[in-house]
């Protein structure tokens, strides 16, 4: 073995690592993500253990993860199909045809949609055949939940976009995992009074904490969590506004700065 | 535009026929600067309706900016653009409704067929009959044995027409092409210069056209400028221009532009 072929792969890779922020935030990000997600898990199940018999864990956690993973799709759909176009090259051609900023959101907002469904309906599908889960008992708070995960889901793909488009591919990671970066926080599989309070003070600014938390008030008490959907929307706005802003500044720099025509180079 | 293209004979009566034809695109004081660094140095010009126009200068010289100027993925630091007779900066979508582009630095997307793209990109410029018009260029750049292949299993001259196809979707009434033939060897550059030539004269289009290749500029435009350093050091037809510097052919105006200082501009 030449131990200077193994160096020269070596140094390559390392190249390329020191010069993306996507990369190496990647190799920080996931250890620090699975601890606390299992961590606070852990320290629910603890706490609750023996305690309350009422509670159906597998209910809890299963419609929390069938409603997170609608939460990635809505996301993700919007971002990559973005990427998808950084990818093959067609940036230029993309943005060089009358296609309107609005034309363009709507245009991946609607994949979004689909996406979406497509794959909550599948893996309701399995869960219901497999566990016996209806998600349907949510009743009427499904509509305020589909919605406020989408726009929640839009809003952080437009950030991710704006973000690729100002700083290119090394930010694609954020295109798949933005969403993960919230899940310790979002109430997903256990509730928000398992978190410390100061993150506490943080996740209340989420919509996906109210949410979530709505869905298991929902459970517990079967009534309507009026005051959880509302945040949700209210921050959902907020959040989509400051997407659109986002995007929109990014937009201008990316054509105030040649950043286009440099995405075909990275 | 002028029958002149195809046969590398080049007559004024070409470009005294272009005096009474309205401008299509004026440019005033364009300028792009990345800092201390200025790509493009208050230029300006004018293409009117019908003409083909030539923008040479070597590496660097400004070409490609001014180009992505021209289609909007670039902000000017400062000037104006007006195509047909609106600003791009306030009117954009309207304009680049009628225009489109080609370059060969990119192709279409590899994962979809042709046909697919084409149809994509009809689409995108808001194209009625779009299904029709995709076959129907598929089968005019001589594609149409392969609309249900992958684009990236093409052949690069198969997919610089497939790139071209494309730019005659919305049937341009003026077509942008960067280097459209720079990959491509002289065989498949020749057919795809006479095949741009006959689809503009069918649409009664106007090209602006970068190129390298000076036998193509000379063959194919009635009006060559020349950029170096980011500012224009010759506007004229490739004719004029000959006499001007003094020598036989473009080739030669472009090494000799190529080698002024920045100081002698």
């Amino acid at each position: 073995m030449n131990p200077l072929h193994i160096y020269g792969i070596f140094l390559r890779n390392i190249i390329l690592i020191r010069r993306s922020v996507g990369r190496i935030f990647g190799l920080f990000f996931f250890s620090t993500f699975e601890l606390f997600l299992w961590g606070f898990m852990t320290l629910w199940l603890r706490d609750l253990a023996g305690k309350d018999p009422r509670v159906d864990f597998v209910f809890l956690l299963l419609t929390g993860l069938i409603f997170w993973h609608l939460f990635i799709r809505a996301q993700q759909s919007f971002s990559i199909s973005f990427l998808e176009d950084v990818w093959s090259r067609n940036i230029m051609n993309f943005f060089a045809t009358p296609v309107t900023r609005k034309e363009f959101i709507a245009g991946l907002a609607l994949i979004s949609i689909v996406q979406g469904f497509l794959s909550f309906f599948y893996i309701t599908l399995l869960a219901t055949v497999f566990y016996a889960l209806n998600i349907w008992t949510l009743g009427f708070y499904v509509v305020p939940f589909f919605v406020n995960i989408f726009v929640f889901g839009w809003a952080l793909g437009l950030i991710a976009i704006g973000l690729l488009l100002r700083f290119g591919p090394a930010f694609e990671i954020l295109a798949f995992f933005i969403p993960m970066v919230f899940l310790p926080f979002s109430a997903v599989y256990y509730p928000v009074s398992v978190l410390p309070d100061g993150i506490q003070q943080i996740a209340f600014f989420l919509p996906t904490m109210h949410l979530f938390e709505g869905m298991r008030a929902i459970f517990a008490q079967e009534t309507f969590p009026l005051v959880h959907a509302l945040w949700a929307t209210g921050l959902n706005i907020v959040y989509f506004i400051c997407g659109l802003g986002f995007f929109a500044w990014m937009i201008r720099v990316a054509r105030k700065k040649g950043l286009i025509a440099r995405l075909l180079q990275d | 535009m002028c029958q002149h293209g195809i046969l590398y004979t080049i007559t004024l009566q070409c470009v005294d026929r272009q005096l009474s034809v309205p401008v299509l695109l004026r440019v005033k004081n364009l300028t792009k600067t990345y800092g201390k660094f200025t790509a493009v140095d208050h230029i300006s010009f004018e293409v009117k309706e019908g003409e083909v126009l030539g923008l040479l200068g070597p590496n660097g010289a400004g070409k490609s900016t001014t180009i992505h100027m021209l289609l909007s993925l670039l902000e000017p630091t400062e000037g104006t653009i007006e195509i047909f007779g609106k600003n791009l900066a306030t009117d954009r979508e309207e304009i680049l409704q009628n225009m489109n582009f080609a370059t060969s630095y990119s192709m279409l997307p590899h994962n979809l067929t042709p046909l697919e793209n084409l149809k994509v990109s009809a689409l995108l410029y808001g194209v009625k009959s779009w299904k029709e018009k995709a076959n129907s260029l598929l089968e005019e750049f001589n594609l149409g044995a392969f609309k249900n292949a992958r684009t990236g299993s093409l052949s690069s001259g198969e997919q610089m027409r497939l790139v071209l196809a494309k730019a005659f979707l919305n049937n341009p009434k003026l077509l942008l092409l960067d280097e459209p033939t720079s990959s491509l060897d002289p065989a498949v550059a020749r057919d795809l210069r006479q095949k741009i030539f006959y689809k503009m004269e069918e649409n009664g289009g106007t090209i602006m056209w970068t190129s390298h290749n000076m036998r193509e500029i000379e063959a194919m435009c009635d009006r060559v400028i020349f950029l170096a350093h980011g500012k224009i050091v010759a506007n004229d037809t490739p004719e004029n221009l000959k006499k001007a510097f003094q020598e036989n052919d473009l080739e030669e105006i472009f090494i000799a532009i190529a080698q002024q200082p920045l100081s002698s501009l």
